[in-house]
């Protein structure tokens, strides 16, 4: 194997585990504070990245073209509006479930999702086709030997793990974090020490709707292009991370997430089958991590009471 | 039957006797069937929907509910008998139309399906999201077994079953050690797993799929219109048949798990497995009895599936289908084989029917369901408590 290319391969798959821990973050959020599984998290993902696309034509068409007010506009843009979303969601369908078996939650929400999706791919003008997201980050690139280090990947790694920073620092040392991790802990006790509940909640579901939106626009930056079905695989695979870390735990999220943007890229790369079996290998592996640990591998910590 | 019972007033509905009720009942759903299916127009699909929504609200406010019930339950072999033969009446209508009979043996092998993974989810409390999975493994193993082999059809639908079963076991460790959403994903990550799987290899056709023969018994061949009384018939007749009769099979089976030991037994493990341990019952045992059971019902389903449209591809087995799957069984009612029944035909015809809406039909289709999960959770059918002695009737 040459080292440019494996150097390659390493660049592609931190990218990918960025975007993945990013998306896995917001399950395992979810789940701390409500013990809900939403299933609508990829398909919110896209939401944003087309909220993204709509703030950039808006820009264009307003005039403004320096591209790095593009891409904060478009990334504030994006986020704020996911998160608003996920708030609503949270407070509509998911907190009038609570009481109901997980198993409802899990099916309203993979619903929300398909709903959507369709409404996108309807009523979005065009919106059945790719979209060209555009490329707004630089595109110098450094050649070393083989390997093209591109600035854009360099820069949507480094505000990815600044993000994922930034969301461990708001869970473990603010006291809005401080709220969340205590609802998560035990709701009554939380309610009982003047938390406002609700409002925890929300937030919550904001802060995770908020992060999905950042990778769905890291997607598309990445990628340049969007589609109203991108959100389906990237969700699976967020709660597939999610869970194989161990939900409910941040470290968890983030090991899940860049574990399975591991194996993508070993079974593209180093496994003697096609490199189109490199999801298969993915979730076989999965699969395979489930049987051994089965509440993950960063076990959540739990006793049942008989 | 002792005296005491009998002086029990019996319900009633119009001055009818349940039986009466339940027989009525029978033939209006066949005949509203006939020409839900029969319906081509838009406005006549509406307004058949609008009567079915009106007999629903004044069958609930009149009580008949309750005297259909009582039918049910007292009558059973009465009722059971009628409705197949509603169902026959409705398969013979259509004998010389296509589309009305794939459309109604689609519903008859959706719901074998779908009852399948009603034993799981319903009865033992086990998630399944891999169902279109399964589905495909029995669709995929009619088309290598008619192909390959020569094998007779019949055998190769039980052997449909069989395959899913096997590859299940597969999931088995992982599935029964894990809980709640952590079996979830497994399921969910098997079922993403065996589409791509079909999508990337070249022995079972790739994405562009295979063919499957039809289904041969005693050299009576399936896809061959049958001539009866000098009318050539939809040779969909011989699939309406052999899938209702699956269905029947499907469903006589899941009622007499549900009343076996075996249902009580799963019944225990899905409200409190740990007490179930307590009294002995093996939790392991139990779970991979009710995965293995469904995943063979949803096999022969997928089997015969497969053989009657002939052709398959990646694209019919995909996680979505697999949500379509666990829509109908949460749709009719957990555990609730009526349920699952009236579940698939709504899932499966309504988004076929209604035309005018075809560009918005999943969308649609979505929402319903949301609305579903947020004002009647239990679906629509909701399952009653268990009867223990089988057509025992409780003292006033």
């Amino acid at each position: 194997m040459d080292i440019g290319l494996l150097g390659q391969y390493l660049a592609n798959g931190i990218i990918l585990g960025t975007m993945y821990a990013l998306v896995a973050v917001g399950f395992t959020l979810f789940f701390g504070v409500l013990d809900v599984i939403k299933f609508s998290h990829g398909d919110v993902l896209m939401l944003g990245a087309f909220t993204g696309f709509t703030a950039f034509l808006g820009l264009e068409f307003v005039g403004v073209t320096d591209p790095w007010v593009q891409v904060l506009v478009v990334t504030l843009v994006a986020v704020a509006g996911t998160a608003f979303i996920g708030a609503v969601i949270a407070r509509y369908l998911v907190l009038p479930l609570k009481a109901a078996p997980p198993l409802n939650i899990l099916l309203i929400t993979l619903m929300l999702g398909t709903a959507i999706r369709e409404a996108v791919r309807l009523f979005y003008p065009n919106g059945s086709n790719p979209k060209p997201f555009p490329a707004l980050l630089p595109d110098a690139s450094t050649d070393l030997g083989n390997f093209t280090l591109r600035a854009d990947s360099v820069i949507l790694v480094a505000v990815g793990l600044a993000v994922i920073v930034g969301l461990h620092l708001l869970i473990n040392r603010t006291r809005l974090g401080l709220a969340i991790r205590a609802v998560a802990q035990d709701e009554e006790t939380a309610r009982i020490m003047g938390i406002n509940y609700t409002m925890i909640v929300l937030v919550t579901f904001a802060i995770g709707s908020g992060a999905a939106a950042f990778a769905g626009i890291m997607n598309g930056l990445y990628y340049n292009e969007i589609n109203f079905g991108m959100g389906l695989l990237l969700g699976l695979i967020g709660f597939s991370a999610a869970i194989v870390g161990g939900l409910g735990n941040l470290y968890g999220a983030i090991l899940g997430g860049f574990l399975f943007a591991a194996l993508q890229t070993i079974g593209a790369v180093a496994l003697p089958f096609a490199s189109a079996y490199k999801d298969v290998f993915a979730f076989g592996v999965v699969i395979a991590v489930m049987a051994w640990k089965p509440t993950g591998l960063i076990a959540e910590r739990t006793s049942d009471r008989v | 039957m002792s005296t005491d019972t009998q002086t029990a007033p019996r319900p009633t509905w119009l001055g009818l006797p349940p039986l009466a009720v339940g027989l009525l009942v029978v033939v209006l759903a066949s005949a509203y069937a006939w020409l839900f299916l029969h319906a081509e127009s838009q406005v006549v699909v509406l307004v058949l929907l609008a009567v079915a929504a009106l007999a629903a609200v004044v069958g609930g406010r009149t009580g008949a509910d309750r005297v259909l019930a009582t039918a049910m339950s007292q009558h059973s072999r009465a009722m059971n008998g009628a409705i197949v033969a509603g169902l026959l009446a409705v398969i013979a209508l259509f004998a010389t139309d296509h589309f009305p009979l794939l459309m109604l043996t689609t519903v008859l092998l959706y719901m074998t399906a779908a009852l399948g993974l009603n034993i799981q989810f319903g009865y033992a409390g086990m998630v399944n999201f891999a169902g279109a999975a399964f589905f495909g493994i029995g669709a995929y193993t009619a088309a290598v077994m008619t192909t390959q082999t020569g094998l007779p059809p019949l055998l190769i639908l039980i052997l449909g079953g069989v395959m899913a079963a096997l590859i299940g076991f597969v999931l088995v460790i992982p599935v029964v050690r894990t809980r709640g959403h952590y079996a979830a994903v497994v399921t969910i990550a098997f079922s993403v797993l065996f589409k791509t799987f079909l999508e990337v290899n070249d022995i079972l056709g790739g994405p562009q799929g295979l063919m499957v023969d039809s289904m041969k018994i005693l050299g009576w061949d399936f896809n061959a219109s049958p001539v009866l009384f000098g009318v050539e018939m939809s040779f969909y007749l011989n699939y309406a048949l052999l899938g209702a009769a699956l269905a029947v099979l499907a469903f006589v089976f899941t009622r007499r798990l549900e009343r076996s030991w075996v249902g009580l037994t799963l019944d225990a493990v899905r409200l409190d497995d740990t007490a179930s341990a307590c009294f002995g019952i093996g939790i392991t045992r139990a779970k991979v009895l009710a995965f293995t059971l469904g995943n063979v019902m949803v096999g022969m389903a997928g089997a015969l599936y497969g053989m009657m449209i002939s052709f398959i591809a990646p694209t019919s087995f995909t996680f979505s289908d697999s949500l379509l799957l666990v829509a109908i069984v949460l749709l009719g009612g957990m555990g609730s084989p009526w349920g699952t029944a009236l579940a698939a035909f709504i899932v499966i015809v309504l988004p076929e029917k209604l035309q005018i809406i075809q560009e918005y039909r999943f969308l649609l289709f979505s929402v319903l369901v949301i609305a579903m999960l947020l004002f009647r959770p239990d679906g629509l059918l909701p399952r009653t408590v268990r009867a223990y002695i089988p057509g025992w009737r409780a003292k006033p």
